[in-house]
């Protein structure tokens, strides 16, 4: 379906027009399933409180994780490669230009012999 | 080969700048290479300015024919004034390294890394 | 309705009205702070107007020609020059006035914004005079025909760029981030001015257009061409040269963090217009190509790998802008590598080409946008640390949805900007190469993932002890997020208008190497 509004690559279409449709009637929906809760618990009471396992609850500062304790596992699973990528950020300026002489060197062999 | 002398200057001047600013650790000196590369450059376009026979064009009565345009000379002036800007503004940021860290050694410059 | 010294003139005002402007700008500044405040956003708004006005006129009337003390602002080759272009000469073409669109609606919104965030601030009579100074040499570097020309508003680029950088001292550590990012530049310069020398050495010529007419392939064009990719490519910060940017990103004024953005956007420019306009497919374009496809590659993958560990909101976008540069030099860069194959260009080549520049179109206006909810976080909260926000969902609603606008858009969410170009350089690419499309899908997740960590650890969450003073940004902080965001919904919503209207005929000018030739010397 081509609509004045979708755009296309040659290989397919994107409408974005549908899809902000889809949303819309996803939202709906959901409205719905929630509107259809009963919202009468009781306000102050065991009701309205976190259940943790019969724990008590922590205090509000303790509960939030904090950004430095997100995705530990995603770069401890990489972390052959962190350990090669994070020490070349050295930091110091002559560095940066090394590289960039590097890449200008590099560069030169491969046009000048291609 | 007599003629390519400012050419092997600039070679010269290129890698001694280039030197300077890879393998001297304080910044003064860093940045002394890097005036020193610049005047390689200004030197190479100064040098392609110059033309046999030719006159400068500031004689209301030479031979119009034989008068040089002064592109490069142009362009070596606004490249010197561009130059002295950088360099300036270089060194007023070591001052203020100088004060908040006590050092203009470039690796002891590393608060921002990874 | 508008008189005609002006409509010839517009060119020369989109340069001379912001630097005028900046100059003025510390003497109206000593009558007093609202007055300069006034000053300032009445020269931006101008620039503004100017700048759509000279886009309009290209993107209606074809490429646009000024040509600065010549009698006739058209005459781009004087009868008694002997068939040469001596003098400046602006030449905007499709893909000039696009940056320049980018160029004045992102620094209409960031000086807005800036007049409240950076109000507190000391020496802000310096600070106006050289944000307005880095717009005034974007737009020249965006907007000129003259090789040396380019490299003076580069210079003048990366001198005020630094100087803002390193503008709040904060115990040296700005100053350190604008000294690399000077230094990286300068020698960037120095390279741009040593290639300049060996093409006007051999060719007698600066001008682009000239130039791309003569043209060749020898050694020394080889030499030229390497240093000045080099040079641009450090700039706009691709990897592995990428090692200013988080720096001077992260310790900049966020409202200047912003138009840094679009300075390294310049820069983009420069090297496509260098690769595709003045060397053309005289030059080896399968291996430039592919070298640009490279650097396009290893930018997304470092960039987006090395921003999920941050701890930093600033330094973590400022990976994520490297790792966005990728997709432009991927987009490009295959458009560049079929670029002399006429049936390949017609069947993907283009559409990556449209791809990556509709990226630098939505880049510039999401990152923006992002950076300026960075900078109303950090104004609220005093701090960029991470780990020391939580929260401020509760206290900070429309930052917090300006923020999931651009989170969304640059992780290629529909239905935002940055998936519609993401969509183009998907489709196209896998023409070309399925892995490196599957790479940049990769990328977008990962992405996402980031910026869901982001989201997460700034706004979600209970209020946290010593957040309690925290309230929602200024009113004009907000006034230059929505302009951002704004553009950011309707690009994402009617993007066939952008693409048509904008980029595509962007993508033409920079693959119609003789058009721009004839443009500037006549029909040749």
């Amino acid at each position: 379906m081509v609509s004045a509004t979708s755009l296309t690559s040659g290989f397919g279409i994107w409408d974005p027009i549908l899809w902000v449709l889809a949303i819309i009637i996803g939202l709906v929906i959901a409205w719905i399933l929630w509107s259809s809760g009963f919202s009468t618990y009781k306000k102050g009471t065991e009701q309205a409180r976190p259940y943790l396992s019969g724990n008590a609850e922590p205090p509000k500062g303790e509960v939030h994780i904090r950004a430095g304790n997100l995705y530990w596992g995603f770069t401890e699973g990489l972390k052959g490669y962190y350990q090669r990528i994070v020490p070349l950020h050295t930091g110091i300026m002559t560095d940066y230009l090394l590289w960039m002489f590097w890449v200008a060197g590099i560069l030169l062999i491969i046009v000048m012999v291609v | 080969m007599f003629w390519n002398l400012p050419y092997i200057a600039v070679v010269l001047l290129s890698v001694i700048g280039l030197a300077t600013i890879l393998l001297k650790r304080n910044l003064i000196k860093i940045f002394l290479g890097v005036s020193i590369l610049t005047s390689a450059v200004n030197l190479f376009i100064i040098a392609l300015g110059y033309r046999e026979g030719g006159i400068a064009p500031i004689y209301t009565y030479a031979v119009s024919e034989n008068m040089v345009m002064a592109t490069p000379q142009a362009l070596t002036l606004t490249s010197i004034v561009i130059g002295v800007a950088t360099i300036a503004l270089m060194l007023s940021f070591a001052v203020i390294i100088y004060k908040t860290y006590g050092t203009v050694n470039v690796d002891e410059i590393k608060e921002l890394k990874e | 309705m508008i008189p005609g010294y002006i409509t010839t003139n517009a060119p020369a005002l989109l340069i001379a009205v912001p630097l005028l402007g900046a100059f003025l700008s510390p003497l109206i500044g000593k009558i007093s702070r609202d007055a300069r405040a006034l000053w300032v956003l009445a020269v931006m708004t101008l620039t503004a107007l100017i700048g759509y006005f000279v886009a309009f006129l290209v993107y209606t009337e074809g490429t646009l020609l000024y040509v600065f003390g010549a009698t006739n602002a058209t005459l781009a080759v004087p009868p008694d020059s002997g068939g040469i272009p001596i003098r400046i000469i602006f030449t905007l073409d499709a893909m000039s006035a696009l940056m320049v669109t980018i160029a004045v609606t992102v620094g209409f919104a960031v000086i807005l914004y800036s007049l409240t965030s950076d109000a507190r601030r000391s020496g802000l009579e310096a600070y106006y005079t050289i944000f307005l100074l880095m717009i005034g040499a974007i737009l020249g570097m965006v907007s000129t025909g003259d090789l040396f020309n380019f490299f003076v508003f580069l210079e003048i680029s990366s001198l005020a760029s630094a100087g803002l950088v390193a503008y709040k001292v904060e115990k040296g550590r700005a100053v350190e981030a604008g000294l690399k990012y000077l230094l990286v530049s300068t020698i960037g310069g120095i390279f741009f001015l040593f290639a300049i020398g060996i093409l006007y050495g051999q060719y007698n010529a600066l001008n682009m257009a000239m130039l791309a007419d003569m043209i060749q392939w020898t050694p020394l064009d080889k030499l030229a061409l390497v240093l000045v990719v080099a040079a641009l490519a450090a700039k706009c910060g691709a990897v592995p040269m990428h090692f200013w940017t988080p720096d001077a990103y992260s310790m900049a004024p966020s409202a200047v963090t912003a138009m840094l953005v679009v300075a390294s956007q310049a820069s983009l420019y420069g090297l496509f217009r260098i690769c595709f306009t003045l060397y053309g497919i005289t030059l080896n374009y399968v291996t430039i190509g592919w070298v640009i496809i490279i650097l396009g590659i290893l930018s997304m993958i470092i960039g987006v790998t090395m921003a999920i560990p941050q701890k930093d909101i600033k330094r973590l976008m400022a990976y994520h802008a490297v790792s966005q540069t990728g997709y432009m030099l991927l987009g490009v860069g295959v458009g560049l590598a079929v670029l002399g194959d006429q049936a390949l260009l017609n069947s993907y080549g283009m559409t990556a080409m449209e791809g990556g520049i509709f990226h630098i179109f939505n880049h510039a206006m999401y990152k923006g946008l992002l950076f300026l909810t960075a900078g109303a976080i950090i104004y609220q909260v005093g701090t960029s640390d991470l780990n020391r926000m939580g929260g401020l969902g509760h206290r900070m609603k429309w930052t917090m949805i300006f923020f999931i606008i651009g989170a969304l858009a640059i992780a290629g969410i529909p239905p935002f900007n940055g998936f519609a170009s993401k969509f183009l350089i998907y489709e196209s690419v896998f023409a070309f190469s399925p892995l490196l499309s599957i790479i940049a899908m990769v990328v977008s997740i990962l992405t996402l993932a980031s910026f869901v960590k982001v989201f997460h650890s700034v706004f979600m969450g209970p209020p946290l002890p010593g957040n309690e003073q925290v309230r929602e940004a200024p009113r004009t902080m907000l006034i230059g997020m929505t302009i951002l965001a704004a553009i950011v919904i309707i690009s994402g919503i009617f993007p066939e208008f952008f693409v048509q209207n904008l980029i595509t005929p962007a993508a033409h000018a920079l693959t119609d190497q003789a058009g721009y030739i004839s443009a500037v010397l006549g029909g040749a």
